[in-house]
């Protein structure tokens, strides 16, 4: 249909609809674009009190390092600060929770969508009062006993609380898609003879992807950026990218490198702008599918 | 589907979810019902050569810990830690009605007791926000599904940017842009022709910065789902909607947008949950002098030296009421529809 | 808790004489037992980590986790047996609550047996025991601008009155239009400077012998009133600014006093950020008094570092080994522009003369229940600094926040 929609409208709307969503994009992109040139220069010129033109043109960088451009602020961040090791971890963590998040999510979002007892309200309510718990106190509540039972640091153990506290979200959401699948398309192959898991194996998963590549998109997205779980959780050579960032900040009595997160920021986004991109045409079909039934 | 089928199907989630949800919540709930044991202090004098001596005051550790292993959980005291100063302040709110000759000082007092403080903003913050993110999504989905197909993941990209960008750091480098001398807030001087606007400094415009961030930050959200919603649209509605003559904003309204109407209740439902526990741009733009949140309060009990944990887990449990309350007619809604589908 | 001035005032005299040789001749060596540290990440406890781990070989381990969020996690992380850490780097504040839970065990013994030379004023003792050995301090004191003040007709301020009156005479001749700064934002750093200005009344935070908040008294009102008088001058964002944007501030010579970190005083006179000029009129002195009080409107802090309860007596005598290596007179002569060390061989760099001239303040209040008073200032003074409420009733609001919280807490009935 969105063909239909786009092909017959008539210029002036057309031209409304352009002009707004180039306001849009630029509102969405401009900080990052800012932040894109701005890292490249120096603390006093991205964050210039005189002039806030001087980020554009780099006066204090070339007074400070000779040229109008500098990348001490990526050296600084992957060379001295080692921040690859971060990029790592945080593959490491995205990708395990993503995988265990939505594989746990299936399976239970298939099953709820299933099943029409009471109970399936009663456990979809419940999760989503659990979704309701502000993070920061879970954490704290996790601290002991992870140290006690010793366990504490490790990347395993938050990924699979990042895969616990995502879970909510997750199987409503996927529940949502599984509506959306027809009854009779797994109820006709049990009649066939099929176990109910050999119907969910055989022929819901091929049917399946859109609404967990979308749904991916999220758990990916929760756990890339998550800060109170990894800061909290992880010891320091384990550190993923945003408590890494975090810690260029500096504190009350010690200065930051503050550059060094912002090159550290943009080179933490590069990776989705490929990731968006590779996979455009499946986060496109996913999201076909559509998350309908609320 | 069987008992047993569902369960084996739940098991993982479930199993996830009650060891790293509902037990902490539970122990958390039972926590914020006790308050810690008495700490025994004891003065001692401390004498350093030159110095002199000088009295201090210290926890007794061992008398502490004797109470301690007696009670493990500490003293319990209801519902008390709810109804004290820090967070409902039953006696004082009591106090101020009796004392105060009009509403508006009354208001005004209660204003100043810090959990109303919170909530009013964390109300305010998510009742402005929520509809404002989802007609903003709404609009973008629309516009991006009428671009041509080869503009279109770029602008899915871009649109997307806003929430890809850790909060962290892309509320450090607004909260800059937005400064007095920043390039953002510069601009909005000369529009303005108000050389001495500074956001930072008002709490009103506090807030209003504080909202404009919230709506930025979550219409991704919004956008992404309603232009997976628009995709599945059926074709023949439309077709058969322009054969009757209905004019393009008709067709938006009467076909479109009823369509979408689950969508709306689902982006509802997450939006009001996570605007209500609104945190990181109050911390991200250094906003706690002007707007606290009730997730800041929670983080402002727990980090720092000292630790108040019953506190944070008083002001936890009555998040989540107030997450079920905001939620209560949507719940009842999806337990209509839950009934409906079973018949 | 007055042996930390004399630590600070002792190294002056000692670095006068340059003498090292307490530090030379000491070979360390631990090769067995397992040491492990936690502490804050800034570049002193790292290279203090570093150093410790130099003298660990052989069978023994090594493993450090430094990080900004060391406060949150210490108490978890050492109340397991055995704790998760030999030795927790702490401060004036983050030591309370392990010493509250009994999480840190007196050194006495191993003093006695490895550390005989440690100057006394490093030592933290309480209640006779030695919980900590000190080896960085740390204080607000007072920044200024030679060039402005110079212009102004003014001379340095040693009093807080003296501050208003030179901001005013910087202010009249249209040098500058926000002639002060401070790290004023909500939160910690305002709690720190209601804390620092009330000091300088040298009136006590709290009723002697009990948790009771001792505040709400003309003494909290005249250190407010000053607070909101100095605001006046500030930029109206001041609620914002922490430290790092009073610096930029500084750097970018928009501000011609502030009392700021010693910490910060070399990075904003080192050549980034700022321009020459302002670098080399950049001067530093004692915090200011309040009032025509003599005592000093500041608190002084230090690091130091403790040795957990719940390990093997093993490994507190590996960990007190390697970390006393970690803090000798080298550490802090090669790194002398870290940190103000307390080390008695330290010969100051020019950075530092602010927080040795602030020695003689009052120690940062190590009471179990200090840092609770503390959370309740933040978040209790914005009212009145925004202009909204009197004194009076913040100060009230003050009291009644901590007292319900030191309630919870068991520290009040």
């Amino acid at each position: 249909m969105s063909d239909a929609l786009a092909t017959r409208r008539s210029a002036p709307v057309r031209i409304v609809l352009l002009g707004f969503l180039a306001l849009w994009l630029i509102a969405a992109a401009f900080p990052f674009v800012w932040t894109l040139w701005g890292s490249f220069k120096v603390q006093s010129d991205f964050f210039s009190i005189q002039d806030w033109t001087n980020a554009i043109w780099g006066v204090r960088t070339e007074i400070e390092t000779g040229s109008t451009f500098t990348d001490d602020g990526y050296r600084g961040a992957w060379v001295e600060e080692k921040f690859g090791l971060a990029v790592f971890n945080t593959l490491i963590v995205t990708l395990c929770v993503t995988a265990i998040s939505l594989t746990f999510g299936t399976l239970g979002g298939y099953a709820l969508s299933r099943s029409s007892y009471n109970y399936t309200f009663w456990i979809l309510m419940t999760a989503l009062i659990f979704r309701a718990m502000p993070h920061i106190t879970l954490v704290s509540g996790y601290l002991l006993p992870f140290f006690e039972l010793n366990i504490w640091g490790y990347l395993s153990t938050s990924i699979v609380v990042l895969v616990a506290i995502n879970q909510p979200f997750t199987i409503w959401m996927l529940r949502s898609f599984f509506m959306n699948i027809p009854k009779d398309l797994d109820e006709s192959a049990m009649v066939d003879g099929c176990t109910r898991f050999q119907a969910f194996r055989y022929v819901i998963i091929p049917v399946m992807w859109p609404g967990v590549i979308t749904t991916g998109l999220f758990s990916f997205l929760l756990a890339y950026n998550d800060f109170a779980v990894t800061t909290m959780l992880l010891s320091k050579e384990n550190q993923t990218m945003v408590p890494k960032i975090a810690s260029f900040l500096g504190s009350t009595q010690q200065e930051g490198n503050v550059m060094f997160a912002v090159a550290a920021v943009v080179s933490a986004t590069a990776p989705l702008f490929v990731l968006v991109l590779f996979f455009q045409r499946q986060i496109v079909s996913g999201l076909t599918a559509g998350a309908v039934k609320g | 589907m069987k008992h047993k089928t569902f369960l084996w199907f739940m098991l993982p989630s479930a199993l996830a979810m009650l060891l790293f949800i509902a037990l902490p919540i539970g122990s958390v709930f039972v926590q914020s019902l006790h308050i810690e044991n008495e700490k025994v202090l004891i003065e001692v004098e401390n004498c350093v050569p030159l110095g002199g001596c000088t009295k201090e005051t210290v926890v007794d550790i061992e008398a502490s810990a004797r109470l301690k292993a007696e009670r493990p959980l500490g003293v319990y005291n209801g519902f008390g830690t709810y109804t004290n100063r820090n967070h409902l302040a039953t006696t004082e709110i009591a106090q101020f009605w009796r004392n105060s000759d009009s509403l508006g000082a009354f208001a005004k007092q209660v204003y100043g007791l810090p959990f109303y403080k919170a909530l009013s903003f964390t109300l305010a913050y998510t009742f402005i926000v929520t509809p404002l993110v989802i007609i903003l999504g709404f609009c973008i989905a629309v516009c991006v599904n009428a671009l041509p197909r080869i503009f279109k993941g770029l602008a899915i990209f871009f649109s997307l940017l806003p929430m890809m960008v850790t909060p962290l750091i892309g509320s450090l480098i607004l909260f800059w842009m937005i400064d007095s001398r920043g390039v953002l807030g510069k601009s909005l001087q000369v529009l303005m022709e108000n050389p001495d606007l500074s956001l930072k400094a008002s709490p009103a415009l506090t807030w209003v910065m504080l909202m404009v961030y919230g709506v930025w930050h979550s219409a991704p959200f919004a956008f992404v789902v309603f232009y997976a919603g628009l995709q599945t649209v059926p074709e023949d509605t439309l077709e058969s909607a322009i054969i009757d003559g209905a004019s393009r904003w008709q067709r938006v309204r009467y076909v479109v947008i009823p369509y979408l109407m689950p969508l709306v209740t689902f982006i509802a439902l997450i939006q009001l949950m996570d605007n209500f526990r609104v945190f990181e741009p109050v911390v991200g733009f250094s906003a706690e002098a002007s707007a606290t949140s009730l997730s800041w309060i929670i983080y402002n009990d727990l980090k720092g030296e000292f630790q108040l944990f019953g506190s944070a887990a008083a002001t936890s449990m009555l998040t989540i009421l107030g997450v079920a309350i905001l939620l209560a007619p949507v719940l009842i809604r999806t337990w209509r529809d839950f009934k409906g589908a079973k018949t | 808790m007055k042996h930390l001035k004399i630590a600070l005032l002792g190294g002056v005299a000692v670095a006068a004489l340059a003498s090292t040789a307490y530090a030379d001749g000491h070979a360390c060596s631990v090769t067995s037992g397992s040491v492990r540290v936690l502490g804050n990440e800034f570049p002193a406890i790292q290279t203090i980590a570093a150093k410790a781990q130099e003298c660990v070989s052989g069978d023994a381990t090594f493993s450090s986790n430094l990080t900004k969020d060391h406060r949150d996690i210490q108490v978890a992380a050492l109340t397991p047996n055995p704790a998760e850490y030999t030795s927790a780097i702490v401060a004036n504040g983050s030591i309370v609550p392990l010493m509250n839970d009994g999480l840190i065990r007196p050194l006495d013994d191993l003093i006695a047996k490895h550390g005989a030379d440690i100057p006394k004023g490093q030592l933290i003792t309480i209640n006779g025991q030695v919980m900590a050995v000190a080896f960085m301090a740390n204080a607000q004191h007072l920044f200024y601008r030679e060039d402005i003040l110079a212009e102004a007709g003014v001379d340095a301020p040693t009093s807080y009155e003296g501050v208003l009156e030179a901001a005013k005479a910087i202010k009249d001749k249209g040098l500058m239009e926000y002639p002060l700064s401070g790290t004023y934002k909500a939160g910690w750093n305002l709690g720190e400077e209601f804390v620092n200005m009330y000091m300088g009344t040298g009136a006590p935070m709290f009723a002697e012998g009990s948790a009771e908040a001792a505040i709400n008294n003309e003494n909290g009102i005249a250190a407010l009133n000053m607070m909101k008088a100095l605001s006046e001058y500030m930029n109206p964002d001041f609620l914002t600014y922490d430290s790092n944007a009073a610096a930029a501030e500084w750097e970018a010579g928009n501000v011609a006093i502030m009392n700021m970190w010693g910490s910060r005083a070399g990075p904003i006179t080192d050549n980034e950020g700022s321009t020459p000029e302002i670098v080399a009129a950049t001067k530093f002195a004692a915090a200011p008094t309040l009032g025509e009080g003599d005592e000093l409107a500041t608190t002084l802090w230090w690091d130091g570092f403790t040795i957990s309860t719940n390990i093997s007596d093993e490994d507190a005598e590996a960990t007190f080994i390697a970390m006393i290596n970690g803090i000798n007179d080298e550490t802090a002569n090669a790194n002398a522009d870290q940190a103000v060390w307390l080390s008695p061989g330290y010969e100051p760099s020019p950075a530092a003369v602010g927080v040795f001239a602030s020695a003689n303040a009052a120690p940062y209040p190590m009471v179990p229940y200090g840092g609770l008073l503390h959370t309740a200032l933040g978040a209790e003074l914005t009212d009145f600094m925004q202009g909204n409420e009197s004194a009076e009733q913040a100060l009230a609001d003050v009291e009644a926040a901590y007292t319900a919280a030191a309630k919870e807490a068991g520290f009040l009935q």
